[in-house]
């Protein structure tokens, strides 16, 4: 066994990367509550420089903080509504696998419509029905993002069904449970876990589409999309830095979750083993 | 076996029909469950202090407040089947005028953005794949990896501040010059301010179609005819040209025309940007308006988008691929 | 043998990197030790059993091993070293292989288009329309896909890929499997008779009682290693075979009785030192753990202390 730097060595490295920086966002988000708000007209709309790296907006808020502010919202919020929407995605894939044919068939045709919306219109539609607010992006996100991942396990759970291993167990009497824990859940959940990661950088993207448009949460709550529709108020003027550093982070950040899932994803699965 | 494609063809065309339906009901009973009162929100509280009961009685009745949603729902149906949308609150047109419009002015942005995405992404899928784990790949993955953590506003935002803001060479917003008759409008004016949403939707676009075509390369530069072809000396563009295009184009395609949702669902936030008035900016305005009848409307004009790119995948895949089109799938 | 020594493989190591538990990797060779020579107009069959790595073979030779694989020994080609420059000028015109299924055709290809690998010049088809009148094959089996093929039709369709080349040397990888034996006989000798119009043949088989019937030579592969070379006559009785894997094979056929080889050939993760064979064989002893070199023996070669 060398012990060389491997392909898998590298991919760890990232992943901690990806997941410090987040932690460091969600944590920093903590402290910078008052300084996000706190407005100084005495520094109004400074460029980016060494104390204001991401300068100041009209009322001279500091960018920095309520970037790091508005991505830890974001974030929590995306977060909260992709397990959401993955356990959700869990129960209806293994409902549709295992409840015989009238269910599958229902959690069939609920995914082809789900799918049939346009995802940012379906959004509208949702914050709509909630009257808008924290409540509709956090259902909104949830509701629309599961479809994919259900049918992955969906799939997953009806080809486990079949496998010679898995029907000669049930023909030597083991019960169901005994079946799910020890033949069911080491082959589902790796994909379920690798499925919800990656459900966090598109519940992000969605949730900052939908406050961009105006749908999700009020000016006092500055969620990347808030800061970044407010921004565009002050694009034509030239105020280039409030549009450009929050999306930068917001960017990143979508990147770490990305390659968190990515990796995770190949380090889970065996078919690695040889790359 | 003729009969068999009629058959699949018609099946399929029914689920189209069906889902349309469930996808009003859906819409319907989610603005339904709105909080949001639709007199207030369009005709606004001052002014509807100053109307005296009668009006307002008048226009509750017009709008349908008191009905049980399940009248109001079959109202509306049996208009919608007559083609009578109702009347937009927001626009105080008839929902079919606003749409044709609206539709008219996406259709052309998205259309060049749907085109252009789809052979970019076809192009730089098969170059990566083709050339799996070489710089040129990476770059691709990067760039893909990138522009789908990127939201389509944001990339939106900037190219506005390059072109309109900055560089001043291309119109900042709006789809005609402001100012200027609907009759003085060239298609080059058009054309002008299509192309940065254009050029914004088809950035985003071709991440989703060139990740799918590169794995699907890879798959094809994995499998065993490939292997063949390489010990027959075939050189790469020769097992592009024989084998990759071949085996890739098909799945490309069908891809390309489910990924209308996306395409859609892009729009919206682009046109917002730059104030483009197509559907997508008309869906927004309906929605922070309440204006039931229009996002009703455009909500089932892009799922009948989205399913008929959906249909057109399905039967595309049975003439691309010989071993449906001949029948008999396998011996 | 005047004969022109077309191929020649010395001690060919094939091994590939895997992921062990976690970030560990490890080093897995397949083939370990395999040698073996043809000349023009000659047949040998490697034969081995199922799941020795044998196909892996013809894809080192061709060099079209998958990327984490590595390879070490020695190739010869017409007496000068088969290098990676070469081989890419070469395959597909003098060596060429005859690959083992449907799954290497593509599937959405016409027959005729791909043989010809897409070309279009006049001569190749007509050498492809001689073919099939050669192969009995109708001409409209040309616009076919290949998911329209029989089995028989498939092997045909293979054997001509290399017939519109002028091979010097032909590889043919497990030929035979999923034909009845009718029509695996008639693709062996589809494949003497390119022996007889003077290309060195490389059959790669697990069959050893069809290869017996067509080839010239044996090499029988066991566990990684060519452990003896021998003549088709030495097949004729179990006494002129001299390595006792070898005699083994012999017992096993139907016709000598159908004996059964106790144990199992060792696993390509264990690491053996010496003979392969030593820990199934009843005349091991402890020399067999050291290093056994070539001898020559009758008309052929064996790897054995004995």
């Amino acid at each position: 066994m060398n012990n060389r730097w491997n392909r898998r060595k590298t991919l760890v490295l990232w992943l901690v990367i990806a997941v410090v920086f987040l932690a460091a966002v969600c944590i920093g988000g903590l402290f910078c509550e008052d300084a996000a708000r706190a407005t100084d007209f005495s520094r109004k709309n400074i460029a980016p420089c060494l104390k204001y790296p991401f300068g100041t907006d009209w009322l001279g808020r500091d960018m920095f903080a309520r970037t790091v502010r508005g991505l830890s919202i974001s974030i929590i919020i995306g977060v909260c509504a992709a397990t959401f929407s993955a356990v959700m995605a869990f129960i209806l894939g293994v409902v549709s696998a295992t409840m015989g044919k009238t269910a599958d068939t229902i959690v069939t045709w609920i995914i082809d419509l789900v799918m049939g919306i346009p995802h940012m219109l379906l959004l509208i539609l949702i914050c709509v029905a909630c009257g808008r607010g924290l409540k509709g992006v956090i259902l909104g996100v949830a509701l629309t993002h599961w479809t994919s991942l259900a049918r992955l396990i969906r799939g997953e759970v009806l080809q486990l069904k079949e496998q010679i291993y898995i029907k000669t167990a049930r023909k030597l009497g083991k019960s169901n449970l005994y079946i799910a824990m020890k033949h069911m859940a080491p082959h589902l959940l790796p994909q379920f876990i690798v499925g919800l990661v990656l459900l966090f950088p598109h519940a992000i993207l969605h949730e900052s589409g939908i406050t961009f448009l105006g749908f999700g949460l009020s000016n006092e709550q500055p969620a990347i999309g808030i800061i970044l529709s407010e921004a565009m108020k002050y694009l034509i003027t030239g105020k280039w830095w409030l549009a450009l550093f929050p999306g930068i982070m917001l960017v990143i950040t979508v990147v770490c979750f990305y390659t968190t899932g990515e990796n995770l994803r190949r380090l889970l699965d065996p078919a690695s083993a040889h790359e | 076996m003729n009969n068999l494609k009629a058959k699949f063809i018609l099946k399929n065309f029914i689920k189209v029909l069906l889902l349309l339906f469930a996808v009003s009901v859906a819409a319907f009973a989610l603005m339904t469950a709105s909080p949001i009162d639709p007199l207030k929100a369009n005709v606004g509280q001052a002014a509807l202090g100053s109307m005296s009961q009668e009006q307002i009685a008048k226009l509750e009745e017009y709008w349908g407040v008191g009905q049980p949603p399940l009248q109001r729902y079959i109202a509306w149906f049996r208009d919608f089947v007559r083609g009578d949308m109702g009347i937009s609150l927001l626009y105080r047109q008839k929902v079919t005028t606003v749409i044709a419009v609206k539709l008219g002015n996406s259709l052309f942005l998205m259309i060049i953005a749907w085109v252009l995405s789809g052979l970019i992404g076809f192009l730089l899928g098969s170059l990566a794949g083709m050339n799996r784990g070489k710089p040129i790949d990476k770059i691709i993955k990067g760039y893909c990896l990138v522009i789908s953590s990127t939201p389509a506003f944001w990339i939106a935002m900037l190219l506005l501040i390059i072109f309109g803001v900055w560089l001043k060479i291309l119109p900042i917003g709006l789809s005609v010059p402001i100012g200027v008759e609907a009759s003085g409008v060239t298609f080059l004016d058009r054309v002008r301010h299509a192309i940065l949403p254009a050029v914004t939707l088809s950035i985003t676009g071709i991440s989703n179609i060139a990740m799918h075509t590169r794995e699907k390369m890879i798959d094809i530069c994995d499998s065993d005819y490939v292997l063949f072809a390489k010990a027959r000396g075939e050189s790469s563009w020769q097992i592009f040209k024989n084998h990759g295009f071949r085996n890739v184009l098909g799945p490309a395609v069908t891809l390309q025309f489910a990924s209308i949702s996306e395409i859609f669902g892009g729009s919206v936030l682009v046109e917002q940007v730059f104030s483009y008035p197509g559907l997508g900016q008309a869906a927004v305005s309906a929605g922070l308006g309440s204006d039931m009848p229009l996002l009703m409307a455009i909500t089932i004009i892009s799922a009948l988008f989205v399913f008929g790119g959906n249909f057109i995948a399905n039967i595309l895949y049975g003439v691309i691929d010989p071993r449906i089109r001949r029948g008999g799938v396998g011996r | 043998m005047d004969k022109e020594k077309i191929l020649e493989i010395n001690n060919l190591k094939i091994s590939f990197t895997q992921y062990q538990k976690g970030m560990q990797q490890t080093e897995l060779s397949v083939i370990k030790d395999l040698s073996v020579t043809i000349h023009a107009g000659e047949m040998v069959a490697v034969v081995g059993s199922s799941g020795s790595g044998k196909s892996l073979l013809a894809h080192g030779i061709l060099g079209i091993l998958p990327y984490n694989a590595e390879m070490g020994g020695e190739i010869r080609y017409c007496g000068k070293p088969l290098t990676e420059k070469n081989i890419r000028k070469l395959r597909g015109k003098e060596i060429v292989l005859v690959p083992q299924s449907t799954a290497y055709l593509d599937p959405l290809m016409k027959v005729g288009r791909q043989i010809c690998k897409g070309q279009k010049d006049k001569e190749k088809k007509h050498r492809l329309d001689t073919i099939f009148e050669e192969y009995s094959l109708d001409k409209k089996v040309q616009e076919q896909y290949p998911f329209e093929l029989s089995g028989g039709m498939t092997r045909r369709i293979m054997i001509s890929t290399a017939l519109v080349e002028n091979p010097k040397l032909v590889i043919a990888d497990e030929p035979t499997p999923g034909l009845d034996p009718k029509l695996a006989k008639r693709a062996m000798e589809h494949f003497r008779q390119l022996a007889d119009m003077g290309a060195a043949v490389l059959v790669i088989t697990h069959d050893l009682e069809l290869a017996l019937e067509t080839v010239d030579r044996v090499q029988v592969f066991y566990a990684g290693h060519t452990i003896e070379d021998a003549s088709v006559d030495d097949f004729e009785r179990e006494e002129t075979l001299r390595h006792p894997y070898s005699r083994a094979l012999w017992r096993a056929m139907p016709k000598h009785g159908f004996h059964y080889i106790g144990g199992v050939q060792p696993y390509v993760k264990d690491n053996l030192q010496g003979c392969p064979f030593a820990p199934r064989c009843d005349m091991a002893s402890r020399e067999c753990q050291g290093e056994i070199p070539w001898k020559v023996s009758g008309s052929g070669y064996v790897r054995c202390i004995l």
